[in-house]
């Protein structure tokens, strides 16, 4: 049994407002109250990287983050990106360099290209590699991902 | 009944954990642990990730740094001060986990949970760390040698809370790294690690030395021994062997999923001697990139054969 706690967050721009037990973690709140599905529970033990979110503006392993603590911040998820009519510059880059197989890992990778694009728009090959680190993949080997990431780099 | 607080003043966040409540920063340890089965959420939570009052660097006159508790492993791998002057700190920071951990991971957090093997931690110890902890009734700074006392046990009382690292001005002529065995590069622990903190005299002898082991023992220790092996002599490949023979004397590791107790007390002395050599090349004036364990060189031959 635990306590229900009124919480207002920011999800891709819209706002919402839920009440949930405090021990729920964002991902669960993410999928099951607000439907967003798009972030994936894989490991659900901050290994894999599936269930990343960004959270004012900073990638978070949302599996293993309150959602409580979101209680005024800004979301955002692969919904964020964009849709299947309006897809963002990663989304087609990894569609068109086959990074996406099974597809499970995809929405975690977009959040975490997004966030190291944003930090740094002209990334190395080891750059990305680092800024992708924390998002395990185990259909792609890789290569494509990383491929899709750079074509996508503004060049330098 | 678990119940969670928001705390908005340090002094909010004292008063709760007095009537009780644990804190919780980015929440990565308590979360794990608890789906993990470790120990469930704490029946009383006090969020404390939006004090913005303990999440600066600030660097006094003398060159002295305080590192707030809630400061982010991402910027501490990332501070100009930090990676030019406590370099083994920026090693160990920029180790942890992966970009996501290293944005929601906080010092406070990493120092507090206690682990052997936590990456900060021998960075810490011979950088001469002091923890700062505060509650209702008081406040102390204690070296963090002396905070952790077993694996995931702190000498702080239920109602201290970590506000603050201290590290003292680094010796004229010194250099510091971090360097761990690792089976990848991200989302990993450390199966062994050391940090040294390396002060050259003129002629290019090691005038002093400390060094500290990560996951061999239950707590984060000093090697001394290690220290006396090569103070005085140059970091060349004789006084260095006898630091990682010495360092693998000090370890008193377990056995587990990452590695046996022999491998780790073999694997010990190598990361101590990598670290005392970065460390020194640190000192020359070199640049070792942080992480020190990922730079060229490091670990590759010395004087020659491998």
């Amino acid at each position: 049994m635990n306590a229900a706690r009124a919480i207002a967050l920011t999800v891709n721009g819209v706002a919402y407002e839920v009440a949930i037990a405090v021990d729920r973690t964002l991902v669960s709140v993410l999928r099951r109250e607000l439907g967003l599905t798009g972030t994936k529970e894989g490991c659900d033990d901050c290994e894999c990287g599936a269930c990343m979110v960004l959270v004012d503006g900073r990638p978070v392993n949302s599996c293993s983050y309150l959602a409580v603590q979101a209680d005024g911040r800004e979301v955002m998820t692969v919904e964020g990106l964009g849709g299947e009519d309006d897809l963002a510059p990663l989304q087609r880059g990894i569609l068109e360099a086959g990074g996406v197989q099974c597809g499970f890992c995809t929405p975690g990778m977009l959040i975490s290209a997004t966030a190291l694009l944003a930090a740094n728009p002209h990334p190395s090959e080891e750059e990305i590699r680092i800024g992708l680190s924390g998002n395990l993949c185990r259909c792609t080997g890789y290569q494509k991902i990383i491929r899709a990431v750079q074509r996508v780099a503004e060049p330098e | 009944m678990t119940t969670f607080t928001s705390a908005h003043t340090v002094e909010e966040a004292l008063r709760a954990m007095h009537d009780g409540a644990r804190p919780i920063a980015g929440g990565s340890d308590l979360v794990v642990g608890a789906r993990q089965g470790k120990a469930p959420l704490p029946d009383l939570m006090v969020g404390i990730d939006r004090l913005r009052e303990l999440a600066d660097i600030a660097e006094g006159a003398d060159g002295s740094l305080r590192i707030g508790a809630l400061v982010r492993h991402a910027t501490i791998e990332a501070d100009p001060v930090v990676t030019a002057r406590f370099c083994a700190l920026a090693d160990g920071s920029a180790l942890v986990g992966s970009p996501s951990t290293r944005n929601v991971g906080t010092l406070g957090g990493n120092v507090m949970n206690g682990s052997p093997a936590m990456d900060t931690g021998a960075p810490l110890v011979v950088l001469g760390a002091e923890v700062e902890l505060r509650s209702t009734a008081d406040a102390r700074r204690i070296p963090v040698e002396a905070l952790w006392v077993g694996p995931g046990k702190t000498a702080a009382d239920a109602g201290e809370l970590c506000v603050a690292l201290h590290l003292p001005p680094p010796e004229a002529g010194s250099g510091s790294a971090y360097v761990r065995l690792e089976y990848r590069r991200a989302m990993e622990i450390a199966v062994v690690g050391a940090a040294a903190q390396v002060v050259l005299a003129g002629d290019g002898t090691v005038a002093s030395c400390r060094i500290a082991l990560a996951a061999v023992a239950p707590t984060i220790i000093r090697a001394e021994a290690a220290e006396r092996a090569i103070a005085g002599s140059l970091p060349a490949p004789q006084a260095l062997a006898a630091v990682a023979e010495a360092a693998g004397a000090a370890a008193r590791p377990i056995d587990d999923l990452r590695g046996s107790a022999d491998y780790r007390r073999h694997t010990v002395g190598v990361v101590a001697r990598r670290a005392v050599e970065a460390a020194a090349r640190r000192a020359r004036g070199e640049t070792v990139p942080v992480p020190a364990n990922r730079a060229r060189g490091i670990g590759l031959p010395y004087g020659g054969a491998a």
